[in-house]
């Protein structure tokens, strides 16, 4: 594996920047909080999107993608999030459109990836179901009555779950919350009778829901992949996520850096440049070096999916707890570098903070990854 | 078979008429282990060490890519590679440690003339001559420009008086790259010059300095009224900061690799140690804080071993990050120890006697040993102010 893009990779993370540039800078976002906008992302912008292939990234080219893979979207992720730009792509462009091309079967494939890859759907996975992430404790029941399932549960904090057409849900089929066994994986539509979805309001401003199932009836080739095969697919599934989030919350980190370095050169004090003392410099060139430890972590994780590493697991988690560790050190320290302005509203670098700590519980915190790194590397 | 085959044959074929069998892998572990610095005031305790290094050091193999006009190997970087690869396939050791391979080497040929080059590389590719670091003096550490050690013009040669500390091996070396002021008027970076100095100058003279680890490899080095030849001051008059910077970065580069090394390489893996001394359960480390503070530090230092990949795949770059390196590669190689003292117990704390294991008490000098590490060649403050100043391009 090297760790260093190919020119491909390159060449998407350039479009995705000037993109981020010129169609959703700051303001983009701004505005789709100050309008409440039910959704928080722009569906036209999401056309555009679209039309720029990002939405089949990961997915074959039979079914109109162009499976640039992980470090593709990755990439394109990390640079969208340097203007904090909201969008499907994370549900959508990884988790859904990863999910159904690797576990589907011929069928759901034919069915959902076009309409994926034309924009015509977006897709959530909705795995929590309390205040921390953890998909063995999934208590959810898919039951069997007559031939079919029925789901009766309630899932929380599903990351665009107040939009999206189509839901991956995780379910207990057999065995006891906390059991890694027992757990099956249902693709149902979002508009199915006994579904309600409750937008949350979170310090982001994103796209968030609880979605409450109600005797929700869904046949058998609903299910992806094997029933009581979903423990394993759903990890899968999450780790992809958790390498996608974490390149997403770098290019969150690099711009809150990128803005403060900015404002350490511009800044005057004492009638010098705040840039010149020393106490700031030295923090500022710790977050450098942390920030390049991140990259490198995220390089070698979104190459280890697309190589089918064998350290997969271990890597995802290391991507999400240092990405996670370094954007909750930057927003912290763009804050107190900024000084007053940095806690006004009106000034952008406060969205980083907010936006960290909520991607920071995306599919496991620092800590439950530290964890799991842990028991991966047999501590 | 392509050239590159024809070479790896005849490496293979090489090692395998010159390697010894006592520096290679699976070798009688009773036979006695150098640790092969070279020069003229070498001791072998295994005869072989010394002729591992001959044959190697006649090859030009001890720096494979400098080429055969100065007694290197001559060879590119892919049949570099291939020789790494055979000799790690037998698992040979490495025939010499050396600070002129490592630091004044790659100034040499960046800033040496072809009599300087001719003269001195051959000599230490062959490991005849031991080289050691005359930067520091008492009065300047972390501020080297201000160094005092002064190199008069006596027309036919400098005349050298002052001191230098924390020189490495100064007393086994057997001469002294030194950092000198030669234009007492000028500014203080515009007044030093870069010096080679043989030690055997009458004048010079060493003293060992312990550390609180017990023993060190460091000296004071004093100069008193030494003279030096002329045809040894490399790169112009009073143009020997650039070359004092250059020579650094090297030698960052160097220390955090070595850390690095360490970190992999080490028999003393942080994991096991903390299972054997805090105990086990269910194949997790028992106490959850000492777990946590490890999974914590091994999750950096992977991360730190990736950049140290990218940084080489990326090709180039390194003297950029070279303070990074080497500010990452110390603070983790401390960290790692304080872990590992702090797992161990008491026995982490022991000093001497029979009553601990040797293993233990070379553990605690070890751990005091990395004490000097965020010291030595830069601090991690100055590796921070680089950073911040030539990285990040803060004013000053």
């Amino acid at each position: 594996m090297k760790l260093v893009l190919s020119e491909e990779q390159q060449f998407l993370k350039d479009t995705a920047k000037n993109f981020a540039a010129e169609r959703t800078p700051v303001n983009h976002f701004r505005s789709l909080r100050d309008n409440a906008d039910p959704v928080l992302w722009d569906k036209d912008i999401w056309q555009e999107m679209v039309a720029l292939g990002w939405s089949g990234i990961l997915i074959p080219e039979d079914f109109g993608g162009s499976n640039f893979g992980i470090a593709g979207i990755s990439v394109i992720l990390q640079e969208c999030a340097k203007t904090l730009t909201p969008s499907p792509l994370f549900a959508t462009a990884v988790l859904g459109a990863y999910a159904i091309t690797q576990f589907g079967t011929k069928k759901q494939k034919e069915k959902y990836l076009p309409q994926i890859v034309n924009g015509k759907i977006t897709t959530a996975v909705a795995v929590d179901e309390s205040s921390h992430h953890n998909p063995i404790n999934s208590e959810m029941k898919a039951s069997i009555k007559d031939d079919k399932y029925v789901l009766e549960g309630k899932k929380t904090f599903v990351v665009d779950g107040a939009s999206a057409d189509l839901l991956i849900v995780l379910v207990r089929t057999s065995g006891n919350p906390g059991d890694e066994t027992g757990l099956s994986l249902f693709i149902v539509d979002s508009n199915e009778e006994g579904i309600s979805k409750i937008k949350l309001d979170m310090a982001d401003s994103r796209n968030y829901a609880n979605i409450i199932f109600s005797n929700v009836s869904v046949s058998k080739d609903q299910l992806l992949g094997d029933a009581e095969s979903g423990g394993e697919t759903i990890e899968r599934i999450l780790d992809i996520g958790r390498i996608a989030m974490s390149a997403e919350m770098l290019g969150n980190a690099e711009a809150a850096f990128e803005t403060t370095l900015e404002y350490l050169k511009q800044r005057k004090q004492f009638g010098v440049l705040i840039g010149t003392f020393q106490a700031l410099q030295h923090r500022a060139a710790e977050m450098f070096c942390e920030l390049e430890l991140t990259k490198s972590s995220v390089m070698a994780a979104m190459h280890g999916a697309d190589e089918n590493s064998n350290e997969l697991q271990r890597l995802a988690s290391l991507a999400k707890t240092i990405a996670g560790e370094t954007l909750h050190l930057v927003s912290n320290e763009a804050i107190q570098m900024h000084g007053g302005i940095g806690v006004t509203d009106e000034y952008d670098v406060g969205f980083f903070l907010k936006r960290s700590r909520v991607a920071e519980q995306i599919f496991g915190s620092s800590k439950f990854h530290t964890e799991r790194y842990a028991n991966l590397s047999g501590f | 078979m392509s050239e590159l085959d024809n070479f790896r044959q005849e490496v293979k074929d090489w090692l395998k008429e010159n390697c010894p069998s006592s520096m290679q892998n699976g070798a009688d572990p009773k036979t006695p282990v150098d640790e092969v610095w070279g020069g003229r005031k070498a001791v072998y305790k295994n005869p072989d060490s010394k002729i591992w290094l001959e044959r190697m050091g006649s090859k030009g193999w001890t720096m494979p890519t400098v080429s055969k006009e100065y007694g290197g190997g001559g060879l590119s970087k892919d049949e570099v590679k291939i020789l790494n690869e055979e000799m790690f396939m037998i698992g040979a050791k490495a025939p010499l440690l050396s600070f002129g391979i490592w630091m004044l080497a790659p100034v040499l040929l960046e800033y040496g003339t072809e009599e300087q080059k001719k003269e001195h590389l051959p000599k230490i590719i062959k490991g005849e001559i031991r080289w050691c670091q005359g930067y520091s003096e008492p009065g300047s550490g972390s501020d080297l420009a201000s160094l005092a050690t002064k190199a008069e013009d006596m027309g036919d040669h400098f005349l050298v008086n002052g001191q230098k500390v924390w020189t490495s091996y100064a007393d086994k070396a057997d001469w002294i790259f030194a950092l000198v002021r030669t234009g007492p008027k000028e500014p203080k970076h515009d007044g030093i010059s870069f010096l080679l100095i043989d030690m055997e100058t009458p004048g010079v003279s060493t003293k060992p300095i312990t550390l609180i680890s017990g023993k060190s490899p460091f000296c004071e080095t004093f100069f008193d009224n030494v003279k030096a030849s002329k045809d040894n001051l490399i790169g112009e008059l009073n143009a020997g900061w650039a070359i004092a910077k250059a020579l650094l970065q090297h030698e960052r580069a160097f220390i955090s690799n070595f850390g690095l090394a360490a970190a992999m390489g080490s028999g003393k893996d942080l994991v096991s140690i903390a299972k054997k001394h805090v105990g086990e359960e269910n194949g997790k480390i028992s106490n959850s804080f000492y777990r946590s503070e490890i999974a914590t530090h091994k999750i950096k230092e992977h991360a730190f071993g990736l950049t140290l990949k990218r940084a080489g795949d990326e090709g180039g770059k390194a003297s950029a990050t070279a303070s990074m390196f080497k500010l990452y590669g110390t603070e983790h190689n401390k960290k790692r120890h304080e872990l590992m003292v702090s797992a161990m117990g008491v026995d982490g704390v022991a000093w001497d006697g029979d009553e601990f294991d040797k293993e233990d008490k070379d553990l605690t000098r070890a751990w005091l040993r990395t004490k000097g590490n965020s010291l030595e060649g830069g601090t991690s403050e100055v590796q921070l102010n680089v950073i911040s100043k030539r990285v990040l391009g803060l004013p000053s």
